[in-house]
């Protein structure tokens, strides 16, 4: 089972990005569930949602505390939680950010786990004219792990999102090639 | 054919709705309720459901929308919360009076206050003595049978009571996960359309809720008890008949590794999926322990639960709703009442937990276990703890 934890502020799509992932897993057969972590929906707060992608069927309705995977959607809450709180050893950790992997690391003490980094908010940008980057993080995601096959996932956010569905496909790609990875995982 | 989907759980519950092809939707939209009547309003928008829509001003309202509409005919069905099902009480006892087949999904919320939008069953528990068939779901495929299976029991001749099916607001309710969808065909073999005997007619008047005076009122009560508890056999015959064409089993207890458990887990709900984990775990550490998963509320199941549970030492009950004032959690008194003279019964523990949306782990429910075991066999045993609470 992998184990996803999504931070973002509320607009960005955190919730969209775990559902978009669990549909696509459970549409290639597998066993997955998406939720958010509960409460009332706050635009521009910082939020959090969870997904789990498994072969087997799922039973726990606990919030995912010990991730696989951290996605962070919005750099800026970087400084005001600590998302890498319970990553596994050797887990990976994906931000929207210009720095490189390598820089980020350092400045947030990551050890342990690969960094990727991805400029997605120039990519939302680029495409739609909007800084919402779950479709591009969610390339960023399917570059270090490829939970479901990228070629799905395009596909269904192509049916996923009415008017901007082109747009967010093309985020999705790019995000998918600009990628960057550094691996500090231990041996 | 039926197919697998990946869907929010309130969109599985909209689904099931709109395939039960209902006539009639009130409702007024109440946290985490929400997704359901909004999926539901837009089908019924885009056309794609053809039936009245009716978005009440309160619950109140929703519920006397409902009994209106279910008494001319009219296959209805709303949603409610927490707080909502709390304005709708007064309805409640009367729709299960007027022996109105209403189908209600209410997604389990607390009650305030402290102010509270986050979930537990104290909704649900406030109106126990309601009058209304209750189950329990404990997943997606659970919310979507047990709804369609909800208008077949209900409107059944031999039945004609309301039914409401719970799902824990947040923890199922905004959750994505697979679901088999049934197509038309299946729902249309196994649910077929609402006719009833008796209906609200302009043409052929007739007179519902009238006054009883006292020389009539409680022979009324008495019928719509025996009637309400004989509503058992037939929920237990569509359940069987559900199996037969879906493949898909009910019971008023779901059972996981009891059958030789000195300590059984029972619990309604959501959470019961972690708990079958903790299960596991304390199955590996050698301890005889099992799970049982409460689907059916009312008409509570007296004799199964004797019967499933009877041979256990200890039955660890967790409630997730507190009797304020009272004796322990509801689920766990209604236990201890139907133990109360059977010889050689388990001790009944009694654990609130999980109250407005606090979360229990794997670990917490390993430790009621262990807790239970130890509170029935060494210790002086609390009337009922409420577990990991700050002090």
């Amino acid at each position: 089972m992998i184990q996803l934890r999504i931070h973002g502020r509320g607009g960005q799509g955190v919730v969209a990005l775990a559902e978009i992932l669990a549909i696509c897993a459970i549409r290639e057969g597998k066993y997955a569930q998406a939720f958010p972590s509960f409460g009332p929906e706050r635009r521009g707060a910082p939020v959090v949602s969870y997904c789990r992608v498994a072969e087997e069927p799922i039973y726990t309705r606990e919030p995912v505390q010990q991730p696989d995977i951290v996605l962070v959607l919005d750099s800026t809450v970087l400084r005001v939680v600590d998302v890498l709180s319970g990553l596994k050893p050797n887990g990976k950790l994906v931000v929207n950010a210009c720095e490189s992997p390598e820089d980020l690391a350092r400045e947030h003490g990551c050890e342990n786990c690969l960094v990727a980094t991805v400029d997605a908010s120039g990519i939302a940008l680029r495409n739609m004219g909007r800084d919402i980057t779950n479709t591009a993080m969610m390339g960023a995601l399917l570059k270090v792990e490829t939970i479901v096959d990228p070629h799905n996932s395009a596909e269904l956010i192509r049916t996923y999102f009415k008017d901007t569905s082109g747009k967010n496909v093309l985020s999705f790609w790019d995000a998918y090639r600009e990628t960057q990875v550094a691996d500090f995982s231990l041996r | 054919m039926s197919r697998r989907e990946g869907l929010e759980i309130s969109a599985a519950c909209a689904e099931a709705v709109a395939l039960a092809d209902v006539d009639v939707i009130a409702a007024y939209p109440i946290t985490p309720q929400t997704h359901i009547v909004e999926h539901l309003a837009r089908k019924v928008a885009d056309g794609l459901l053809d039936a009245e829509y009716i978005l009440a001003e309160s619950e109140h309202s929703a519920m006397s929308c409902c009994i209106g509409s279910s008494a001319a005919g009219a296959r209805t069905f709303t949603a409610t919360a927490g707080p909502g099902l709390a304005l709708m009480s007064e309805m409640l006892f009367v729709a299960s009076g007027l022996r109105l087949p209403v189908v209600m999904a209410l997604v389990n919320r607390t009650l305030s206050s402290p102010l509270s939008i986050w979930g537990d069953q104290s909704d649900v528990m406030s109106v126990r003595d309601c009058g209304w068939i209750v189950f329990f779901a404990e997943n997606g495929q659970e919310v979507f049978d047990m709804t369609i299976q909800a208008f077949r029991i209900a409107e059944d001749e031999r039945v004609l009571f309301p039914a409401m099916v719970c799902l824990d607001g947040f923890h199922l309710s905004h959750l994505v996960e697979p679901v088999e969808i049934l197509d038309r065909e299946e729902v249309d073999s196994f649910l077929p359309p609402y006719n009833p005997k008796y209906r609200l007619d302009p043409h052929n008047p007739t007179t519902m809720g009238a006054f009883a005076p006292p020389e009539f009122f409680s022979e009324i009560k008495k019928r719509q008890d025996e009637e309400l508890r004989s509503s058992y056999h037939v929920i237990l015959e569509v359940w069987g008949e559900w199996e037969k064409r879906f493949g898909r089993s009910y019971a008023p207890l779901s059972q996981y590794r009891s059958e030789d458990a000195e300590v059984i887990l029972l619990m309604a709900g959501a959470f019961a999926g972690t708990a079958r984990l903790a299960i596991d775990r304390l199955r590996e550490k050698g301890l005889r322990v099992g799970l049982a998963s409460l689907k059916l509320w009312r008409p509570f199941p007296r004799e199964y639960l004797v019967d499933a549970l009877g041979r256990a030492e200890v039955v660890c009950v967790v409630d997730r709703a507190l009797s304020v004032g009272g004796a322990g959690g509801p689920i766990a008194n209604e236990l201890r009442a139907a133990f109360h003279d059977v010889a050689d019964c388990p001790r009944v523990v009694s654990f609130v937990a999980g109250l407005s949306g606090r979360d229990i782990m794997v670990e917490g429910f390993m430790e009621m276990m262990e807790k239970a075991l130890s509170y029935a066999r060494d210790e002086e045993m609390p009337y009922y703890e409420m577990y990991g609470v700050r002090e």
